[in-house]
């Protein structure tokens, strides 16, 4: 028998039994979508479409299209893959490391949060096989085959390279992590459908369930891998960002040339993914009637979560501002001036008061546990994360060491389709989840029914 | 698989913890099991049913171990004599190569194992697992004993069954 704290907090509200965890879970996926459903679906698809569109464009007339000038040769693009790669980081941090610190809230918010950690991965890696041009030869320079377009083999002192291989292996292992996690759970709705008599469903949620038994010894290698998995993605999330910081770190950019750049980025990966959890989640738990499970604890341990990266990232920020100063070397100390002072004052104080100021509320329990409070800060922070990215690449490039090539950024609409390709397509992924799978882990739940559920009389 | 038909007795638990204490107690009176069924995983079970550690972390290192294998014999090979190349006046193989030993170390290490667990416990898409009762995945505990393999009587099995605390008691042809 699991030994259980007396002061943990009740995670599963409604004195809700392991049947009623079936029953409320899987009607979702068992029901008909409703009108809601429809309308958010639909308008994800046109918004999908419309990028579909500005996408073809870009490949058939070349990233001209792009705003990108000499002087700024990343901007939207790259700004908008290291926003969905940061956000892509919460699924996997709260299945793997919470999972390793026994956090038994983890439980209700894992499997959406792994869900969004995929399509965000996916939305994150269009922007540099986009910016490639020619995509179709990409795989020459991302991948270890032997071309004869410049040198024979790719080159692995590239951090560029590091990051393909960081970001494939991040999205195969956390895709894994995910299906592993829904193979049981897909055994329940197989099994449901059976005794409904709907054989088209339970041949298909057989099929998704791998023959899923539920034997004890199954069960035991089960645990065991998903322990292991968990070890191996723990390491996995601290490094893709770390690498992805490389990216900017192991240049010789003012402005990007720092060390402290990986502990940063992953913070800042963290907090942007943790808010785009708490959008998707509260969301989620009102349209599916989910309180129960996902409850204002669950929420609030998350704004914690959010308060502590929040303020590492706020560190950050004046500690970069602290060592330009203080390193007197003239080029470093204008590329910070000028991000503060210069043509793009507004993105750098905007990021400052939404990724700084905002997330502070959360020291008033009041504000950590009210749903809206939640819900619009969620979104701010990550307009907040939007804006950190954009004043990393394009405030640090567009001045650079020569005067006279001095320039500014301006998007065009095939940069802001592309982005909203990203969305229509993430969105458009996330619904169908909702739909078609469990959005919550029904076993993991199952389990701590008995020691963290709220007894009914 | 025998072509003749296999008689089960089907102990069905409400708890878990009544679960446990029965697994013990059917164990003690010498009744063998043949397998128990649960909607999530119940700890200790594997202990109390009398099952050995599963090797699973020792494919996993072993897959971890070919992937940093694969990742230095790559890079060894292609930079260093393959077209050797001097990049950014770096030496032909330095550490900082070691990204890819980790990320191809975790790959492997991850596919390897979970395509181990597959075969070992014999999942796939296309099979149909047997149901003990078809309430197993929802919120009961299902304990399968296979009558061929014990001596005791059936009667005497559906009683010990009873009085390790399974609520209900049925029988089960394949």
């Amino acid at each position: 028998m699991q030994p259980t704290s007396a002061v943990r907090e009740i995670l599963i509200t409604g004195g809700k039994t392991v049947r009623d965890v079936s029953e409320d879970i899987s009607r979702q996926v068992e029901g008909k979508p409703t009108k809601l459903w429809w309308t958010a679906f639909s308008i994800s698809l046109v918004l999908l479409m419309f990028g579909v569109y500005c996408l073809a464009t870009v490949l058939w007339e070349g990233i001209g299209v792009w705003g990108l000038n000499k002087t700024v040769g990343w901007a939207w693009d790259i700004t908008n893959f290291v926003w969905w790669v940061g956000i892509g980081h919460a699924g996997t941090l709260i299945s793997a490391i919470l999972l390793l610190f026994r956090q038994k809230w983890r439980m209700s918010i894992n499997r959406a949060a792994e869900a969004m950690t995929i399509f965000a991965v996916i939305c994150a890696a269009t922007f540099p096989l986009v910016h490639m041009g020619r995509l179709w030869l990409g795989m020459y320079w991302v991948l270890p085959l032997p071309n004869t377009w410049g040198s024979l083999w790719a080159n692995f002192n590239s951090p560029l390279l590091w990051d393909v291989f960081a970001i494939t292996t991040y999205f195969t292992v956390s895709l894994v992590f995910w299906y592993i996690g829904l193979i049981p759970d897909f055994a329940v709705i197989r099994d449901r459908a059976t005794r409904m008599g709907n054989k088209t469903r339970a041949t298909i949620y057989n099929a998704l369930s791998f023959g899923w038994d539920g034997a004890a010894k199954t069960w035991m290698r089960y645990e065991s891998v998903a322990l292991i998995l968990a070890g191996l993605s723990t390491p996995l999330v601290l490094s893709v960002h770390t690498i992805v910081s490389f990216d900017f770190a192991t240049s010789i950019v003012p402005g990007w040339h720092t060390t402290i750049f990986p502990p940063y980025f992953v913070a800042g990966a963290i907090f942007s993914g943790f808010a785009m959890v708490l959008t998707l989640l509260i969301v989620t738990r009102k349209v599916f009637k989910l309180e129960d499970y996902i409850t204002i604890y669950h929420i609030e341990l998350m704004n914690i979560v959010i308060i502590i990266t929040g303020s590492i990232v706020g560190i950050a920020y004046i500690t970069e501002f602290f060592v330009a100063w203080y390193g007197m070397v003239p080029a470093e100390y204008y590329a910070f001036y000028n991000r503060a002072t210069g043509p793009y004052w507004w993105a750098y104080w905007s990021m400052m008061t939404c990724n700084v100021i905002s997330p502070q509320l959360f020291w008033f329990k009041k504000l950590r546990t009210n749903i809206v409070t939640t819900f619009i800060l969620s979104i701010v922070v990550n307009i907040g994360m939007w804006f950190e990215r954009f004043v990393i690449i394009v405030t640090s490039v567009h001045r650079d060491y020569l005067p006279s090539s001095w320039s500014m950024f301006y998007p065009t609409m095939y940069d802001v389709g592309e982005y909203i390709l990203t969305f229509g397509f993430f969105f458009t992924a996330f619904f169908l989840f909702a739909k078609f799978f469990p959005v919550i882990n029904m076993a993991e739940v199952k389990s701590i029914i008995k020691s963290t559920s709220e007894k009914k009389h | 698989m025998s072509s003749t038909s296999e008689k089960f007795l089907v102990g069905i638990f409400d708890d878990e913890d009544i679960l446990l204490h029965g697994v013990d107690g059917v164990r003690d009176k010498g009744v063998k099991i043949h397998e128990v069924y649960s909607p999530f995983p119940v700890h200790g079970l594997d202990e109390a049913l009398g099952y050995k550690r599963t090797r699973l972390p020792i494919a996993a290192f072993i897959f971890g171990l070919t992937g940093t294998a694969l990742a230095l014999t790559m890079q060894i090979w292609m930079l260093g004599y393959d077209w050797p190349m001097i990049i950014g006046g770096k030496t032909l193989l330095h550490c900082l190569h070691s990204f890819r030993y980790f990320e191809l170390t975790v790959l492997l290490s991850a596919l390897g194992m979970v395509a181990t667990f597959f075969i070992v416990s014999d999942m796939k898409p296309y099979k149909t697992p047997r149901s003990y009762d078809i309430r197993s995945t929802d919120d009961k505990h299902v304990m399968a004993i296979d009558l061929a393999s014990n001596k005791l009587s059936k009667e005497d099995i559906s009683r010990i069954l009873k009085e390790s605390g399974a609520s209900e008691v049925n029988e089960k042809n394949f």
